[in-house]
């Protein structure tokens, strides 16, 4: 049976991978996502070789099938490997080292030290900050090691570039089962079981959502896959685009088996360019192995994929208005129903799901539905990846099971709250923004709550896509609203009213505030505004637009308050709330200030105390910069 | 059986019967939610946001787009949504330049009436706004962006049911505006002026352009004589702006304002209907007799002519080569009027009266006029008529009734039908039923509002296969099905606007189709109390022919009553300069559109690029990307020193240029493929 045939094939291809990796003595890996790219990773990995070369020690980038000698190393690039902070990062196997921020002026000592004589080279080892202690390897490192890596654990190993390395470790098994012995009914019902919740934000059940589309009659189905991530500071599904793009193909080829689609679609943001070319590489090897195409293993049944790069439009990641978008429209939201299962891509059923939840499919068919549902909670199975960002010790991507506290991503894998200078501020702590513009911020009353879907939903907040921004005392919750304000009024499609005005007189009024000209109708128009934002908008940007408003509303009040009742920022970060004072005790009259001063608001005798003339006074702030004593105060 | 399915409106049983949405059933149930994007003839929108409704155990939903099933419990007037409706009118109206006293809108503008009818007595948003500039290029239509509601009417009823999409919106966020492509005033697309989208707006944000001032100064320049035509269906719809109900004598009574305002004499544009159908009936004849140039495509309606000379150059033969009524109303006058009435030519002003706003485009075309002097020479619209009378302070509902001027105040029914969709095709049948020996028949088919009407008219020894369509969305399918064969026709009947001219943008503003229906209702009802009802019983065009025409379709005829098409660019102007510009080089022009673009257009402009790069010409050759040349099945197209050039390569470019060089090549302004 041509199935069989088909399946021992690419199991052969995978076997042939492993047996010729099993050669190598050494296997390098140097981080290949974005962030460590940027840092100089290639050339890193390119100065590596040489000075190895020069040293005699070969080191391959590509797997020669044809040898049968033991070889000295095999250089390869990963994807993410999440710990962005402390990149370039260069992991050697079976040493167990993880070098970070390497550069290219390390390479000698590193090809001397371990490669020529197995030690470690410590200088280039992670320094735990809080503890002081040198960590080798991925299990010492704390941030690595109290995380739960599943959907990124093969980001930080697998060449993304090699479908082979993929098939070595079982890649494309679950497709395959899926394909030649398993019916639609039975695909949705293995993800039902495991209580999949989709990861782009609203945590739909991904199985019943697929058994939406998998009763609409065929023939023609889609399937697309959301790569359009444009929260600020989130970067999960670039990170498993580009550094494990197979097992997003393959979680496409599983759904599309359970509703019946022969097409599909990864939608990716122009901005992600490695992520687009790794993923149109992997469609590509598949498509040269067979594993995409026609009579997909031998079932007679068809699937390809198509990537498509979106303009980087914020809204694109509304699935109505992505679909827009890859019909050559422009992107804006339709009402629902109906639902793009039910007629979506070209009047078609589509399923619409987020890359971390393709992603996780492959994993769930790997171990089971049962063992899937055994970790996270009950309502929120398995683990969600984070982007962890902001004053916080350890930023980057990780990955926890569902319910672990905040406390334990920010305190333990994050390694605490910092200062504006990067030091440990053991109290700082204030607030973490979760799911970017459409979320809401948790407070230290929230720092042992166990986060899943249901939980943050409560509290006002949600999962989104998983951006985590960490914010010290020193940041004022009115800018950070305004911030989500400014960015979701710039990129509303501008369709419905709700969204497009009340979202532009929302940070209007925010900007009032800042600026001190709140008056006492500034709150209640916000809120009134914030609250009918919400019930009116056409699609989820607006729905969750007045989100951090209202969550900072609640939480911090006092500050929003403050503001406008004493015009007071109290975190001293809204320069037009700041007035300046001169403490006469540090005063050495030294007359900086006053010279600096753009607006001769400074009088005041050489070598005595200065004074501020309040009335003249702009609050540009420059006399607080120049003062060398520390003898003024913003506030 | 089972018992009829309901659901409940504000604690009330309501009936589904077959309703789209909410909000029809919520409308049926006497209750008229605002809305500002709802259409029912137009796609769903959803964007308003101002008929939400709270459904019970879904939270609050838009109407518009939310099917209704049997059992759900609506609220239409709960707290959350009294003030959500308030809140989003309030946006609305800090959204813009909304200065109610100087909007031409005021009136009959939705967002005015909505915020009464709200009691929204304050704005409190303030957000500061920039200024957007206004489009003042377009012959009929003014864009004002800052009265744009962006509910998306004008984008959809030009896309769905006109099928040209001049207008989209373009930006994100607050930046949002409705625009035609690439920021270009609308008189450089290929908005053919119908106006629909200015009869959809709700607001000011696109209205008619306003002729009125040179009427006044005509009138009142005591050297002119200044005579006007009434178009047929402006007769049935002007009482709608003095709340004149069901009054039969609106036409009588305009007739009496026109001349308290000032106009010498008074004419009906319905007399030189009579004369089109004489005109266009015996072309008809003609060529169904010879069996050529069919089917005959009528060309009263100026956005239909606009439009086929645009995109159906194909079909251009086919279109009747007969004036517009207006058209021929304004060359019969001042070719006969002067002299009538004592008169020089350059002292008689013709003004028109309009349900159009394409009208004011047809009269400024250059062969319908003689001597750098338009045959017609304002047109102003029933809207602005109305405004006029107003003005004046005249109280049109009281004024005695009068008689219209002789002699081209004096049609029959078939010129008054003309109004309507159908209409001129009824004209034609009476027409021909005659001159052939068959009965006057009533198709009925004709009469019904659908989109698209056919019918076969049995004639003794000959058959007429008949089409008539309102709306050009419907008018490029019927064209698309007749190029692939589906269906033939020898006579078509083309009105660009929904129910024809009746429902033109030049109307008062209406805000239900149920008053366009009333108005095709009039319309038929006055045809019906003529005494004469073909064209052909009018003494005055028996007249005409004898005096001055000779007989239908003669030489005299043609030089005054017919016209000729040719092809127009869609899009104008220079292009993009991709070489510098300078005087005795080569201008040489690529078509960087879709269709050239996809047969290689792209390259060949980077090849040329690069010839003249290579061979140093940057002083003898000009280049310009350009868009669409038409012939977009030839491409890619190619201008050189004003040849065009059809499935153009780069050795015949490089040829033709070296020629151009030399001298050798004559310039040639012609659009037509010189190659």
């Amino acid at each position: 049976m041509s199935a069989t045939i088909e399946t021992v094939d690419l199991q052969a291809v995978g076997q042939a991978y492993n047996d010729a990796a099993k050669l190598f003595q050494r296997r390098i890996v140097i981080c290949g996502g974005t962030g460590c790219m940027a840092n100089g990773a290639m050339k890193v990995s390119e100065a590596l070789r040489k000075e190895a070369g020069a040293q005699g020690i070969e080191l391959a980038i590509e797997l020669d099938f044809e040898e049968t000698r033991t070889q000295d190393g095999l250089l390869t690039k990963s994807g993410c490997q999440g710990f962005c902070q402390m990149g370039p990062l260069l992991s050697i196997e079976p040493d167990g080292i993880v070098y970070c921020k390497v550069r290219p002026a390390d390479v000698q000592e590193i090809v001397r030290e371990t490669l020529m004589d197995g030690k470690t080279v410590e200088r280039l080892l992670y320094k735990d900050p809080a503890t002081g202690k040198i960590c080798r390897g991925h299990h010492e490192i704390p941030f690595y090691a109290l995380q739960q890596r599943t959907v990124l654990k093969s980001c930080g190993s697998l060449d993304p570039e090699n479908v082979r390395e993929y098939l070595g470790q079982g890649g494309y098994q679950g497709a395959i089962r899926a394909f030649t012995a398993m019916e639609p009914e039975a695909v949705c019902k293995d993800i039902l079981d495991s209580g999949l919740r989709g990861r782009g934000g609203g945590g739909f059940p991904t199985g019943r959502k697929w058994e939406m589309a998998r009763i609409q009659p065929g023939p023609k189905k889609y399937i697309v896959c959301n790569g359009d991530e444009g929260d600020p500071g989130a970067f999960m599904d670039r990170a498993v685009m580009e550094g494990n793009p197979h097992a997003v193909l393959e979680g496409m080829m599983i759904a599309a088996r359970a509703i019946g689609a022969d097409e599909g679609y990864v939608y990716v943001r122009a901005e992600y360019p490695l992520a687009v070319a790794r993923v149109r590489r992997a469609v590509k090897d598949a498509e040269e192995l067979g594993i995409l195409g026609d009579d997909v293993f031998g079932s007679g049944m068809s699937f390809r994929v198509q990537v498509m790069e979106g303009a980087g439009a914020f809204v694109c990641g509304e699935e109505t208005a992505l679909l827009a978008s890859i019909m050559g429209q422009r992107g804006m939201p339709m009402p629902k129903p109906p639902f793009p299962a039910q007629s979506g891509l070209h009047g078609k059923p589509t399923i619409i799901n987020n890359v971390e939840t393709l992603a996780t499919i492959p994993l769930i068919f790997a171990q089971g539905p049962a063992a899937f549902r055994a970790q996270g909670t009950a309502a929120s199975p398995g683990t969600k990846t984070f982007a962890l960002t902001g004053h916080v010790s350890n930023t980057g991507l990780i990955e926890v099971p569902f319910g672990t506290t905040l406390r334990h991503i920010v305190f333990e894998v994050g390694g605490g709250v910092t200062f504006k200078d990067g030091t440990v501020d053991p109290d700082g702590f204030k607030a973490v923004q979760i799911g970017g513009p459409s979320g809401g911020c948790l407070t230290k009353d929230h720092l042992d709550l166990p986060m899943d879907f249901d939980n943050l939903t409560k509290i006002g907040a949600m999962v989104g896509s998983g951006g985590l921004v960490v914010m010290n005392q020193g940041t004022c919750m009115v800018q950070v609203a305004k911030f989500f304000m400014q960015f979701t009024q710039n990129e509303s499609c501008g369709k419905c009213v709700p969204c497009r005005e009340g979202t532009r007189q929302m940070l209007h009024l925010l900007e009032e505030i800042v600026e001190g000209r709140g008056t006492d109708e500034t709150l209640p128009l916000l809120e009134s505004l914030a609250r009918n934002v919400k019930l009116g908008s056409l699609c989820g940007l607006g729905k969750t637009a007045p989100n951090p408003v209202l969550s900072t509303l609640t939480h911090f009040r006092d500050e929003y308050e403050a503001h406008v009742h004493r015009k007071v920022c109290p975190s001293r970060e809204c320069k037009a709330l700041m007035t300046p004072a001169i403490d006469a005790a540090l005063c050495k009259g030294c007359t900086l200030c006053a010279r600096k001063c753009p607006v001769d608001a400074i009088q005041g005798e050489r070598k005595s105390p200065h004074s501020i003339d309040a009335s003249k006074c702009i609050r540009c702030g420059a006399c607080v910069e120049t003062c060398k004593f520390n003898a003024i105060t913003g506030a | 059986m089972s018992a009829a399915q309901t659901l409940t409106i504000d604690g009330f049983k309501v009936p589904i019967n077959g309703e789209r949405n909410l909000l029809e059933v919520i409308r049926k149930a006497h209750i008229e939610l605002p809305t500002f994007c709802y259409h029912s003839e137009l796609s769903i929108y959803g964007a308003c946001r101002l008929c939400m409704v709270d459904l019970e155990g879904r939270g609050t939903v838009a109407a518009c787009s939310t099917p209704p099933e049997p059992g759900m419990k609506i609220r239409t007037q709960t707290t959350a949504i009294r003030e959500l409706r308030k809140v989003t009118l309030e946006l609305l109206l800090a959204s813009g330049k909304h200065d109610c006293p100087t909007c031409t809108k005021s009136g009959s503008c939705k967002l005015q009436s909505l915020a009464q009818r709200l009691g929204v007595e304050r704005v409190r948003f303030n957000a500061p706004l920039e200024d957007k500039p206004l489009d003042h290029s377009s012959n009929g239509l003014v864009r004002d962006p800052n009265k744009c509601v962006l509910c998306g009417d004008c984008v959809r009823v030009c896309q769905e049911i006109q099928g040209i999409g001049v207008l989209d919106f373009t930006q994100r966020g607050s930046k949002v505006v409705v625009t035609p492509a690439f920021d270009k005033p609308m008189a450089d697309v290929e908005c053919v002026q119908c106006g629909q989208c200015a009869a959809v707006c709700p607001t000011g944000a696109i209205t008619v352009k306003q002729d009125v001032d040179p009427v006044h100064l005509a009138i009142n320049d005591p050297a002119k004589t200044v005579v006007v035509q009434i178009a047929p269906a402006v007769r049935v719809a002007l009482g709608e702006m003095f709340n004149m109900g069901d009054d039969t004598q609106v036409m009588g009574r305009t007739v009496a304002a026109l001349r308290r305002l000032g106009f010498d004499k008074v004419y009906d544009t319905a007399f030189a209907a009579d004369l089109t159908i004489m005109e266009e009936a015996q072309e008809f004849l003609t060529r169904f007799g010879k069996g050529e140039k069919l089917p005959l495509f009528t060309s009263c309606c100026p956005a239909w002519v606009q439009l086929a000379e645009q995109e159906f150059s194909e079909e251009l033969p086919q279109l009747s080569s007969c004036r517009s009524p207006q058209a021929m109303f304004g060359s019969f006058a001042k070719a006969t009027l002067p002299a009538e009435l004592g008169i020089k030519r350059e002292n008689l002003v013709v003004v028109s009266v309009m349900p159009c706003t394409a009208k004011k485009s047809e009269a400024k075309r250059p062969e319908l006029g003689q001597d750098g002097v338009q045959d017609v020479d304002i047109v102003i619209t029933t809207q602005e008529l109305g405004r006029m009378i107003q003005d004046a302070g005249i109280t049109l509902a009281e004024l005695e009734p009068e008689g219209m001027d002789m002699p081209f105040g004096v049609k029959t029914g078939a010129g008054i039908i003309f109004g309507n969709s159908g209409g001129v095709t009824e004209a034609v049948i009476r027409h021909v039923a005659g001159v052939m020996g068959g009965e006057n028949p009533v198709i009925e088919e004709i009469r019904s509002d659908k989109g698209l009407r056919t019918a076969v008219l049995e004639l003794p020894g000959a058959k007429v296969r008949i089409a008539v369509v309102s709306g050009l969305a419907n008018a490029r399918a019927l064209v698309e099905d007749m190029r692939a064969g589906r269906q033939q026709y020898d006579f078509v009947e083309v009105m660009a606007c929904p129910g024809g001219c009746s429902g033109g943008a030049g109307q008062p503003v209406a805000m239900t189709a149920a008053v366009r229906q009333k108005r095709t209702d009039n319309l038929r009802r006055l045809d019906a109390s003529m005494d004469l009802r073909v064209s052909k019983e009018n003494a005055f065009i028996t007249k005409a022919y004898k005096d001055l025409l000779v007989e239908p379709n003669s030489a005299e005829a043609h030089h005054l009553l017919h016209t000729h098409y040719s092809t127009r660019r869609r899009i104008t102007g220079d292009g993009i300069a991709l070489t510098d510009a300078g005087a005795g080089r080569v201008p040489v022009s690529v078509c960087v559109g879709t269709s050239c673009y996809l047969r290689g257009s792209q390259k060949l402009l980077k090849e040329l690029l690069h010839h003249v790069e290579d061979q140093d010409l940057g002083e003898a050759v000009e280049i310009r990307a350009t868009f669409c040349m038409e012939g977009c099945d030839r491409g890619p197209t190619v201008r050189v020193a004003g040849h065009v050039l059809h499935r153009a390569d780069l050795d015949t470019v490089k040829e033709l240029v070296e020629k151009a060089r030399k001298g050798e090549l004559e310039p040639c302004e012609a659009e037509q493929p010189c190659h």
